[in-house]
């Protein structure tokens, strides 16, 4: 397939119109992350920082879980940036098609997330993957952040958080970033495990330790079970 | 403090994606480890945040709110509206 043919008006339109439906459902997401945010304790700015230069959903879901739970700042950051490991990844694979140099690879590498990852990959011409890249990272970037400005300044004008849910808002978030990872039995297996360690962990060690204790006792039972395979 | 780590640390997992030769993470182990990651670290965290009442376990309304995810997520609702009906079956169980 040509690029030219491929990279047609009409085959741009309809990865700019995916891109943008892509932009709207995730950025929809930060409404919860901005509230679950202020809500747990950090102020309306330190929600936005996180938003805006951590920029990547599950690891700052993960630091609001961990600081919620009354965890030390710094096992949060342990818990998010190994969650954020998988954008390393990201990059390796769409690398190749974005071609990035000095600028505008330090730009593109902050787009780097699940949702322009995936459009970028479902392209089969590089042209529109490029395309597909940069129109889904750049709107969800900017509704994300409008989003959590928003949830970020309704979670403070909110009392309690317990009477309205929101604890089990965070946990119910989790399960929603989880679940379309659980498409095998290993995976549904590593899950249960980190979950089970986990739920252990959590009447003998500090907070945020289960977390990660869990997540790595699980990995460690999927790379074993994985390789009898 | 914790923000600032969180922050360098995950653009630089992002920047170095870009970067590093693909010939350094080819490895099939490290590719598998990194596709688990995430799954066994969320499972924890569902856990954790539903289960943990400071250093004690408890099952609560949290535990309901989750149950009725797990229903919607099956369902294939989205995830704002699912995640509203686990926190307000949560609320109306407390009230």
């Amino acid at each position: 397939m040509s690029d030219a043919a491929a990279a047609g008006p009409a085959a741009r339109r309809r990865v700019v119109a995916d891109s943008l439906g892509v932009g709207v459902a995730t950025g929809a997401y930060g409404v919860s992350f901005g509230a679950l945010g202020t809500t747990s304790g950090l102020d309306v700015l330190q929600t936005c920082v996180l938003s805006l230069l951590a920029f990547t959903g599950a690891s700052q879901f993960a630091f609001i879980g961990v600081v919620a739970a009354g965890g030390a700042p710094v096992t949060g950051a342990v818990t998010s940036v190994l969650l954020g490991s998988r954008n390393l990844f990201y990059g390796l694979s769409i690398a190749s098609v974005l071609r990035l140099r000095g600028v505008r690879r330090a730009l593109g590498a902050h787009l780097v997330i699940d949702e322009s990852t995936a459009v970028a990959l479902a392209q089969r011409d590089p042209a529109l993957g490029r395309l597909g890249f940069w129109w889904t990272g750049t709107s969800v970037f900017v509704l994300w952040n409008l989003s959590t400005l928003l949830g970020a300044l309704a979670g403070t004008a909110i009392g309690d958080p317990r009477a309205y849910g929101l604890d089990a808002a965070v946990g119910a978030a989790f399960l929603g970033l989880l679940w379309p990872r659980l498409d095998g039995p290993l995976p549904r297996l590593v899950a249960l495990c980190g979950a089970a360690v986990a739920a252990g962990l959590v009447p003998v060690t500090p907070a945020g330790l289960p977390i990660i204790g869990g997540g790595a006792v699980a990995v460690a039972v999927g790379l074993l079970v994985g390789a009898r395979r | 403090m914790g923000i600032v780590l969180t922050c360098v640390g995950c653009y630089v997992l992002k920047v170095a994606g870009l970067s590093v030769p693909d010939r350094v993470l080819e490895h099939a182990t490290t590719q598998r480890a990194v596709s688990l990651i995430p799954v066994g670290l969320l499972g924890a965290l569902v856990a954790v945040q539903v289960l943990a009442d400071g250093p004690r376990l408890a099952v609560d309304a949290r535990l309901a709110g989750l149950g009725v995810a797990a229903v919607l997520l099956a369902l294939r609702v989205p995830f704002l509206p699912m995640v509203v009906a686990a926190a307000l079956t949560a609320a109306l169980l407390r009230l």
